[in-house]
């Protein structure tokens, strides 16, 4: 599973600026987003609100604590993240399914407000948009492309490990119980209040995480308007397309999500020669990927995890 | 009267008969939640794609009724399509399946629909002059009266259906209990595409009104976002439910933006309505009008 994340190490820095970095961000972002949707079972749509949070907390540690190391600020800015991921789920604890999901929309959009509000945030800048700091860690530069790939992988490597030991910890179970059968789960002493507010913890934690990923590894500048609806819902499309509660999904998802795009930009421009305009392109685009997406839906509603499942026992059923 | 007692009547009738426009918005989703249990974020894409059609064939010089006869029909083909083509293939997978599959259509609604007419923003003029007119020293506006008029016309009319007709019959039975109603000889398929349509042609109301108020464009598929914290606070599946949350929503989104807005920074009312409906259910959790506990703890 981990083996997923280790792509070979020669690449042009095209590959590793447009494609490996922001994979490594979103598929983090899913993973995140997967503990809480596909193992609680609790549906979120302000992951890119915890995104921005964890960003932003990161921007603001480094610029007003520089004495930090990199690895501190970035973990501080996932407690951050994660706190304000305890708030948010506190609907949770008196709603469930697509009330909740549109609960935690209150969040996206207090954040996109906050952020665009307080000027404090952005260091004051008119835009809004600021700068990321330089990922240095211990006098070592990341700062060329596949540096930034690198420590991206690292994170995201690390923290692949520690979801992948919380699935199967008591706590991980914990939560499967609670999606599968609250009241059960109740009676067999899971104290399901606190959990679901663990849930959205860690997975506020990762997010987080993948934010801080986002802006400093990949985009390396901060605006809010990176971090609004749309994301969420792409970070959402991830985790149902790559397949709900396994954490290879994530991964599947961001691949579908990232590379698609870029599939369909090229074939478009290809296709149909630069006489066409951007705009059409990109309503093509859109309309190509929304019905990939139903496609995918209505082929394998368990996510691309299944078909590959399927796929490799085939493979093993016709060799043995 | 007492002036500031004059202002603060104008805020909450200008935000109830706002209101009224998010009720517009909402009524689509509980039509289609209500019989078949899925959230169709599409319902935004609908009431764009109506709007651009419609007014897109205006200009191209079609006289007002026959642009909206043939809107009209494009919509019903496209409620049937959609229900026909994405929602009967993933029958009886879970609700956040749907749900993603409703995104993924919007998608595809709204690239179609810009495709198809053009990203530039169009007005739409629906003939009512939006001069405010005064009402014992409350001033309100002519357009949303008659924004009001026509979603109270169509709530009759579907309150009328669903009580007087056969297939409102089979709605409700479905709603109420599908497996009961399949096993009673209904046929599910049908009356699921019938919803569809009933959705559409809602859609293309909102969008109208919609597109009156706010000029034909992009962000039109975003009232969506206006319909939610609606919904939270009435109900997914009930259209009384929607109204009377849509006029709360609305007046509390004009009371915080005049009252609190001074204090705490303009644009809150992109997350009040949601907090409020929050705040709303913690009180009291079942809901506006109590009826059901299914989705909440």
């Amino acid at each position: 599973m981990i083996a997923l994340g280790i792509v070979p190490l020669v690449g042009t820095s095209y590959l590793y600026e447009a494609i490996l970095t922001p994979f490594l961000a979103l598929a983090l972002a899913g993973l995140g987003l997967n503990l809480l949707t596909g193992y609680a079972g609790l549906l979120s749509l302000g992951s890119a609100a915890f995104m921005a949070v964890g960003a932003y907390a990161a921007f603001n540690l480094s610029l007003r604590l520089p004495i930090l190391p990199l690895p501190v600020t970035i973990f501080a800015a996932g407690l951050v993240a994660a706190l304000a991921g305890v708030i948010g789920g506190l609907p949770a604890l008196r709603l469930r399914g697509f009330y909740l999901a549109v609960s935690t929309l209150a969040v996206q959009f207090f954040v996109a407000w906050a952020l665009n509000r307080i000027g404090w945030l952005s260091n004051d800048s008119p835009s809004g948009i600021v700068t990321a700091p330089r990922l240095v860690v211990a006098g070592i530069s990341f700062e060329d492309a596949r540096g930034r790939y690198l420590f991206s992988l690292a994170v995201v490597a690390l923290l692949t490990f520690a979801a992948w030991r919380l699935v199967r910890s008591p706590t991980g179970r914990d939560l499967v119980a609670i999606r599968d059968h609250e009241t059960a789960a109740r009676i067999t002493g899971v104290r399901v209040a606190r959990t679901k507010l663990l849930a959205f913890g860690l997975s506020s934690f990762i997010v987080g995480v993948a934010g801080v990923l986002w802006a400093f590894a990949y985009l390396r500048t901060l605006e809010p308007a990176g971090f609004n609806l749309d994301r969420s819902f792409q970070i959402l499309f991830i985790v149902i397309i790559g397949g709900l509660g396994t954490l290879r999904g994530a991964f599947l998802g961001a691949g579908f999500i990232v590379v698609l795009p870029l599939i369909l930009a090229r074939l478009g421009a290809a296709i149909l020669g630069d006489g066409f305009d951007s705009g059409t392109l990109e309503m093509c685009q859109r309309i190509v990927l929304g019905i990939l997406i139903v496609a995918v839906l209505i082929r394998e509603p368990a996510g691309l995890t299944a078909l590959l499942d399927r796929a490799v026992g085939r493979l093993r059923g016709r060799a043995a | 009267m007492n002036p500031d007692f004059a202002f603060l009547v104008e805020v909450i009738v200008g935000g109830l008969l706002s209101g009224v426009m998010y009720a517009l918005v909402a009524i689509g989703f509980v039509l289609i939640y209500k019989t078949s249990g899925v959230l169709n974020f599409a319902q935004g894409a609908m009431v764009l794609f109506a709007a651009l059609t419609f007014v897109s064939l205006l200009e191209r010089g079609l006289p007002f009724v026959g642009a909206l006869a043939a809107t009209l029909a494009v919509m019903v083909v496209l409620g049937l399509a959609v229900e026909r083509a994405v929602l009967r293939p993933l029958v009886n997978q879970p609700p956040i399946t749907l749900f993603m599959a409703t995104l993924g259509v919007s998608y595809v609604i709204e690239g179609a629909a810009q495709l198809a007419w053009g990203t530039q923003v169009h007005g739409l003029d629906l003939g009512i002059d939006d001069t405010p007119f005064e009402i014992g020293g409350v001033l309100v506006s002519r357009f949303d009266l008659f924004a009001a008029g026509v979603a109270g016309l169509m709530v009759a009319a579907l309150t009328a259906f669903f009580r007087y007709t056969h297939t409102g019959l089979a709605f409700r039975a479905v709603a109420d209990d599908p497996f009961a109603a399949l096993n009673a000889g209904l046929r599910l398929p049908r009356i699921w595409s019938a919803v569809w349509i009933a959705a559409g042609l809602v859609a293309l109301v909102a969008g109208l009104l919609w597109g009156a108020r706010l000029g034909v464009q992009f962000s039109l598929s975003l009232v969506v976002l206006k319909a939610l914290p609606v919904l939270v606070l009435g109900g997914f599946d009930s259209i009384a439910g929607a109204i009377l949350a849509g006029l709360i929503v609305g007046a509390v989104e004009k009371l915080s933006e005049v009252y609190l807005g001074p204090f705490i920074g303009g644009g809150i009312e992109g997350w009040i309505a949601y907090v409020a409906a929050l705040a709303f259910l913690l009180v009291r959790p079942s809901g506006l009008l109590g009826l059901r506990s299914v989705e909440r703890v």
